[in-house]
């Protein structure tokens, strides 16, 4: 199912629909999630052991990944994960007033964001500090957001990282409508001779998502369009409380089929799968082979956000079983195993880590509030006298209390 | 959610004489309560919504609804708000009452094409053949510090809408009988839900569960005074009561209308306080353009024109999105701007 070949060429051995036969509801549950393997269908470069697996179709993708480079993606991914732990304790601390974990979904996060190059765009939903990482995007960019201090400005073209989208499902629509636009402007299928530079779109969503109308309009719109975008689906197996089987019948990847464009399901654990996947998928839409699919089958490790709590709805177990397939863990022993890495680059690797959080905290710690004239700029693009109006008659009733004996 | 939950069949005993009747309850517990007292009398309610079912709800109204009445009765449904109300419309068309969660205001507008062209229309369209007994829940208001999209107050584009009725709740009296009275409409009703005084422990009122509610589509006057009429709804009854209190303490008496009903509107009661005091004040947290608070202030000063001291005056929110939450406080009316207004009328 998961072969780009069969997708180049879809008629090859492929079942008609008659002849399908439907999963029974222990199959659709077992594929969807479950602590299991993530089925047949799962593309793995390294398994959760550290083991190399060879891929003829992948393998090329990841060609140039010396050990260097796995050294760092390690560092990518420890990097983000203790950014992610000390945000989170900053949220404890009454530092933040909410933060969305991405514990778990790492390799995810750096394997595709690490796939994309310069011109690439990237539409998140809200859990992508990973990737706006990997994008360049300085993580104390994004915690304003949490911090409830403004709602997002990093440089979103310089770093091709769009804003954050908390209503689910949204930002795939606009994602989509990017990637026609780069389409229409001639950014697609230029040969590599010609210099011209082709680009692709990536889009961030979850498993909940893929429920949402937007979603599917998204789907078809890409494909109606032969849009460059490629749809990135983190399967983290849950939507706040609601496991993937309240989404779907059959695995999320599965569904590309329906729209008419590839869906592959890669091991969301396995950043090297994660990189190779993306990089192939990038390059189809790129050559004007788009759109793909891809489910990054993986877990949320941690609560949904911090407001969370999901031991209302969820067994430890899962989550030890998940343990076992850390996506740091497996990189750390192959490159143990393979010398890549001894234990002085690992102590610097989490020293850097350690310094990163505490710059974090720092700056966390004093940021400076808005001022109240925040609250009318930028609604519009043009002037509006009476928003300025509004503004400036707030502001000299706040100066009244200033003068009144400053009771603000 | 700390009080202990009454067993499932407590509520449904009628012991009118019996004080047992009587609980302390917050607006949350009440609401779920009178959720679970509404799924008892009637087994054709159902409850839809993300996360509603074991979980509970992410603010926990319809904690233990799943667990007593079953996953036929409360539905984890899909992630789609569009999925949500449309199927309740059609579950409505085949005899259900459907009662929709919507997790925060912010989310309900991927759902707004079947409220308006579905929902509120079924029933003008088929002249009545077809009834729309559908509630939608709406957690909404400001005031607890999250990001965008979850402290909004978009009521007024539902109040707008011909054939929807809207209601807003401010206290748990109104949270207990509200719901059960807007589930047994045989109309489509947005219940619109102050979130952040759900848990409140400041507003733990008694709710004698035997008692006979009032209508739901009534005004309240719910504080007596001579010298301005507050008018409030959801979240800001509150804001106007704490500003009757601070203006009593210092000898202006200040009347406190709770509006309940935001469609159809029962302004009778205000424009009688109005020819009281000659001023009003509509207090409501959404931006003020084309708001509740518009519609309020054109009929008070059409019905009430001889009587007025002052124009009416409007306090709301800022015409603009919401802001990020660290200003929500300069956004949000409090008690010192609804106090401003009141000087402001009465020294016209
Ligand atoms: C339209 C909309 N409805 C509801 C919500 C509330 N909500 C926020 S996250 C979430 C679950 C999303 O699950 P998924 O798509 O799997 O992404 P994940 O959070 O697991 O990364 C819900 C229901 C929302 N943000 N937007
Ligand atoms: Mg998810």
């Amino acid at each position: 199912m998961s072969s780009p070949e069969q997708w180049a060429h879809p008629d090859q051995g492929a079942e008609s629909a008659a002849t399908t036969v439907q999963p029974t509801p222990e199959q659709v549950i077992a594929g969807l999630r479950a602590t299991t393997e993530g089925g047949a269908d799962l593309i793995q470069l390294l398994t959760p052991e550290g083991e190399r697996v060879p891929s003829p179709i992948f393998d090329p993708y990841v060609a140039d990944v010396d050990i260097e480079s796995l050294r760092e993606l390690y560092r990518d991914m420890v990097i983000v994960r203790r950014a992610d732990r000390e945000a989170n304790a900053m949220q404890r601390q009454g530092q933040l007033g909410i933060w969305v974990p991405l514990l778990g979904q790492e390799a995810a996060q750096i394997g595709s964001g690490r796939a994309l190059l310069s011109n690439d765009m990237a539409f998140p939903s809200y859990r992508e500090h990973g990737v706006g990482y990997a994008r360049g995007v300085d993580f104390k960019e994004l915690l304003g957001i949490f911090r409830c201090s403004d709602q997002g400005q990093w440089d979103f073209a310089r770093h091709g990282f769009h804003p954050y989208t908390i209503v689910i499902g949204n930002q795939v629509l606009n994602a989509c409508g990017y990637a026609m636009g780069q389409k229409f402007e001639g950014k697609v299928g230029n040969p590599e001779s010609s210099g011209g530079e082709n680009e692709a779109t990536i889009c961030y969503f979850g498993d909940g998502a893929t429920s949402q109308g937007d979603v599917h309009e998204g789907f078809v719109w890409a494909a109606v369009y032969d849009a460059p975008l490629v749809f990135f689906c983190q399967n983290n197996q849950w939507a706040i409380s609601e496991p993937t089987e309240r989404q779907s019948r059959l695995p999320l990847y599965q569904r590309a089929r329906g729209y008419g464009f590839p869906g592959m399901r890669v091991d969301g654990n396995d950043v090297l799968g994660c990189l190779a996947v993306t990089r192939w998928a990038l390059d189809a839409c790129r050559n004007g082979n788009g759109p793909v699919l891809i489910e990054a089958f993986t877990y949320r490790m941690d609560a949904h956000t911090t407001t969370d709590d999901p031991t209302r709805y969820r067994l430890s177990d899962e989550l030890e079983a998940w343990k076992l397939k850390d996506p740091i863990e497996r990189v750390r022993v192959h490159l143990t195993r393979n010398g890549g890495a001894d234990a002085d680059f690992f102590a610097e690797v989490d020293k850097a880590a350690d310094d990163f959080a505490a710059e974090l905290r720092e700056f966390c710690f004093t940021m400076p509030d808005p001022p109240p004239e925040r609250i009318f700029s930028n609604v519009y693009a043009e002037p509006s006298p009476v928003l300025d109006a509004e503004r400036d008659e707030f502001l000299s009733y706040l100066d009244g209390f200033a003068t009144a004996g400053g009771e603000r | 959610m700390a009080a202990p939950a009454k067993s499932a069949n407590s509520a449904t005993v009628n012991h009118p004489e019996a004080p047992s009747s009587v609980q302390n309850l917050t607006i949350g517990k009440a609401l779920n309560l009178g959720l679970r007292k509404a799924m008892e009398d009637n087994d054709k309610v159902l409850i839809l919504g993300e996360d509603v079912g074991k979980l509970g709800g992410v603010f926990r109204i319809t904690d233990g609804l799943q667990k007593d009445f079953g996953e036929q009765r409360v539905l984890d449904t899909p992630l789609a708000e569009s999925g949500i109300i449309g199927t309740a419309v059609g579950l409505a068309v085949r005899g259900f009452r459907p009662v929709c969660e919507i997790q925060f205001e912010g989310f309900i507008f991927p759902g707004f094409d079947q409220i308006n062209s579905q929902l509120a229309k079924l029933h003008y369209r088929t002249q009545g053949k077809i009834k729309m007994p559908v509630v939608i829940r709406v957690p909404y208001g400001g005031g607890i510090g999250a990001v965008e999209h979850h402290s909004e107050s978009p009521e007024s584009l539902f109040a707008h809408l011909a054939g929807l009725k809207v209601v807003s709740c401010a206290n748990p009296v109104d949270a207990y009988w509200m719901i059960q009275q807007a589930i047994t409409s045989d109309d489509p009703i947005l219940f619109f839900e102050p979130k952040r005084l759900y848990h409140s422990g400041a507003l733990k009122a008694p709710v004698d569960t035997a008692a006979t509610p009032e209508p739901l589509h009534k005004s309240r006057v719910i504080r007596q005074g001579t010298a301005a009429t507050l008018v409030g709804y959801g979240p800001s009854v509150q804001v106007c009561l704490d500003a009757a209190t601070a203006a009593s303490s210092e000898g202006t008496e200040l009347e406190v209308i709770d509006l309940r009903s935001l469609s159809p509107l029962d302004l009778a009661p205000v424009f009688d306080s109005v020819r009281r005091t000659g001023r009003l004040i509509a207090v409501n947290e959404a931006p003020s353009e084309s708001s509740l608070t518009s519609e309020i202030v054109a009929r008070v000063q059409q019905e009430c024109f001889y009587s007025l001291e002052a124009p009416a005056m409007r306090v709301t929110g800022f015409d603009t999105p919401y802001p990020p939450a660290k200003l929500e406080e300069h956004y949000l009316p409090d008690l010192d701007r609804v106090l401003h207004a009141v000087d402001r009328a009465m020294n016209w």
